[in-house]
């Protein structure tokens, strides 16, 4: 799509001052309060509150029954909440029905009608909302040339290929200029290469129009590249909201740490807690360590630390540096993927650690082998406290 | 299925036969039968057994003598009888269709929007009838709407009428009966189709700003069409040949084709003009179809 030029931008991005969330003079473009859904005896959403800025790209990600495409349709109008309700833009939408509230889904799985050509599925929205024909025809020329879909406009459904029917959704949801784009797992059935160069196409084309995004998706990956901010779901509720890279860095549990790829556990146990600091002692090495932390945790109580794969250093010898903590281990399995190697090492405690190396170097010998004995170290700053 | 995994001559020769089998059944119990029909056609009734002249002159005469006839053909088109019976036909025939589209669409849709458990109970209360015989079911319907009837007795009790009401032997009872009998033809494509309708179109469609009655005009009935077509075709063609309900169930005005079919062949016992009758009802019919081809064939491309 046609952004690298971002001189296109339009007023409405102007308002995006990069983190508002944080900014109390900002006042929230989609507020949701104290949203629940139950379905008879199950509840789906459970006393959901959230805001949403605009121009924000916001996803919720969550594993399928979370209740995140639920939260969605209630955003679209297309689920009645049980109790709660839903503001956009200062107005009250609770009660508004789909076909008259100022926002746009991309479905699932696109939900392209296959009796209409690519051009009239895009008019539709323009056509139920009686706009005069001529603008409908040069607001249509207008997305099609936003999505690249030029020429093809005469073509049914059934002759277009899977990431061009996600274009021509994006299309048709987004030229009644919605006030917030809904987008429920947009790139789920796109293969992985068209995946990764859709993903930067919705955000600049976000970052175009100055439309509020709500991504809906269980793919971590396409939440941390997608969204401004994440919030993650399990059973209803958020369990933490963050940008990307605090729901990866200092996730507040086992959960939202293992939601974003791999992460590995020691045991340790409490010494003594001050402001702001921790400091644990790991259970099988022994080693002594300050961690920052938020809250207060008793001392001798057990907890987790969680230390990234790619924040571990592996080496054959003990690194000398005090910095460092460390523990032992032997290598069990590895894999070469070119540019880095996935190690799993034994550890002391009977844990398999899992360690991500950047093949800076260049050689062909493996600096570890199997059954090497090595040391894992990392930085104190680099591993979290997740509670149990 | 299985025939496109065999391989060898075993699988061509199960291919061929599935493929083969209902062209022989159709061209044996369809085609042959027609086509006796259609020579019948043109022969000349006599008193005989059977009743009609044969097609070639077999007697003294070489070369053979062809002896077909027009006259059947004239003659349907002289007498006024029989177009007033065709129209007839055609005109009951396109009204009960439209009224078991009516009345089948909303059922049809319902069915298809139940919740799975109530889908197959209530597709289950739609074929019930069939496990009856259709016949008792007609004669049921002259208990129900006779002078001393189940429906007069209850208005009458209830205090609506005076009198009793002249439902049976009127056209409105032909539509009854021709309704009450092919509607589940109607209900099960309309179904069919309903049922994979995606819901995700009636919601993006709602989502763009589409009214409920814009959705179902613009992407439910649409997307139906092919349902639609074929429920009507499954109601037209038999109600237009329809003997027993406007048999049994209509007055004596009440002049279908098939009734005048039936009395051609028995009463008058002229199979010739008899079998001309039915051959201009089988292209009367030949029509319908063809549009439904075409529009299947538009709907591909």
């Amino acid at each position: 799509m046609n952004v690298e030029s971002k001189q296109h931008t339009n007023e409405n991005s102007a308002a995006w001052t990069g983190a508002p969330w944080k900014d109390p003079s900002q006042s929230p473009f989609i507020e949701i309060q104290s949203l629940h859904k139950r379905f008879g005896d199950f509840t789906a959403v459970d006393n959901i509150s959230l805001d949403i800025y605009r121009g924000e790209l916001f996803a919720i990600l969550g594993g399928s029954g979370c209740g995140k495409s639920t939260l969605l349709r209630m955003l679209a109008g297309l689920e009645a909440p049980s109790a709660g309700r839903i503001l956009i833009d200062g107005v009250d939408v609770t009660e508004l029905p789909p076909y008259d509230r100022p926002v746009n889904m991309m479905f699932q799985s696109y939900a392209v009608f296959p009796h209409m050509t690519v051009e009239k599925n895009i008019a539709y929205g323009l056509r139920k909302s009686r706009v005069a024909p001529a603008e409908i025809e040069s607001r249509v020329r207008e997305m099609l040339e936003l999505v690249q879909l030029t020429n093809l406009e005469q073509r049914k459904p059934n002759q277009l290929s899977g990431g061009q029917l996600q274009r021509v959704a994006l299309a048709r949801a987004l030229i009644k200029r919605p006030k917030v784009l809904l987008l429920d797992e947009p790139l789920a059935a796109l293969d992985k290469k068209l995946r990764e160069q859709t993903q930067f196409e919705l955000m600049n084309l976000q970052d175009q129009l100055g439309t509020t995004f709500v991504v809906v998706t269980h793919d971590q990956e396409e939440a941390m590249t997608l969204a401004t901010r994440i919030a993650v779901m399990d059973e209803g509720r958020f369990i933490q909201i963050g940008t990307p890279s605090e729901v990866y860095e200092y996730p507040r549990n086992f959960f939202v740490a293992d939601f974003f790829g791999n992460i590995n556990i020691f045991d340790a146990t409490v010494i003594s807690s001050e402001p702001g600091f921790i400091a644990v002692e790991l259970g099988a090495s022994g080693t002594r360590i300050r961690i920052q932390h938020g809250g207060v945790i008793d001392a001798g109580a057990a907890v987790m630390i969680g230390v990234r794969p790619e924040k571990l250093l592996i080496s054959k010898d003990k690194p000398t540096d005090d910095r460092y903590t460390v523990t032992r281990g032997v290598v069990e399995d590895l894999a070469y993927y070119g540019n880095r190697s996935i190690y799993r090492v034994r550890s002391q405690e009977g844990r398999i650690i899992q360690v991500s190396a950047q093949n800076s170097q260049r050689s062909v010998e493996l600096a570890m082998e199997w059954d090497d004995e090595v040391y894992l170290s990392w930085d104190s700053s680099s591993s979290v406290v997740l509670q149990k | 299925m299985t025939g496109a995994i065999r391989h060898g001559a075993a699988g061509r020769l199960w291919r061929t036969t599935v493929i083969t089998l209902p062209y022989a059944w159709l061209l044996l119990f369809f085609l042959v039968p027609f086509a006796i029909v259609f020579k019948i056609s043109f022969a000349d009734p006599i008193v005989a057994q059977p009743p009609f002249t044969p097609f070639f002159d077999w007697a003294e005469s070489s070369p053979r003598r062809l002896l077909a006839t027009f006259d059947n053909y004239l003659f349907l088109l002289e007498d006024k009888l029989y177009w007033v019976s065709y129209l007839r036909s055609i005109r009951i025939a396109f009204i009960s269709t439209l009224l078991c589209l009516l009345l089948g669409y909303p059922m049809a849709y319902g069915i298809a929007r139940a919740r799975p458990p109530w889908r197959s109970l209530l597709l289950m209360l739609v074929i019930l009838p069939f496990w009856t015989s259709f016949l008792l079911r007609v004669y049921a319907w002259i208990v129900m709407l006779g002078k001393h009837g189940v429906v007069n007795n209850a208005l009458l009790s209830v205090g609506f009428i005076d009198g009793p009401l002249q439902m049976l032997y009127t056209d409105a009872a032909v539509y009854l009966g021709i309704v009450y009998t092919y509607i589940p033809f109607m209900i099960l494509p309309l179904y069919a189709s309903l049922e994979k309708l995606d819901q995700n179109l009636h919601d993006a469609a709602m989502d763009l700003g589409a009214t409920p009655w814009k959705v179902f005009t613009d992407i439910t009935l649409p997307l139906s069409m092919p349902g639609v077509i074929a429920g009507s075709l499954l109601v037209f063609i038999p109600a237009l040949g329809e003997f027993v309900i406007p048999s049994l169930l209509g007055g004596i005005d009440s002049l279908m084709i098939g009734r005048t079919l039936y009395d051609e062949f028995f009463v008058n016992r002229d199979w010739p003009l008899a079998s001309a009758v039915a051959t201009v009802l089988l292209f009367i019919l030949i029509l319908p179809i063809m549009l439904f081809q075409r529009y299947q064939q538009g709907e591909e491309s």
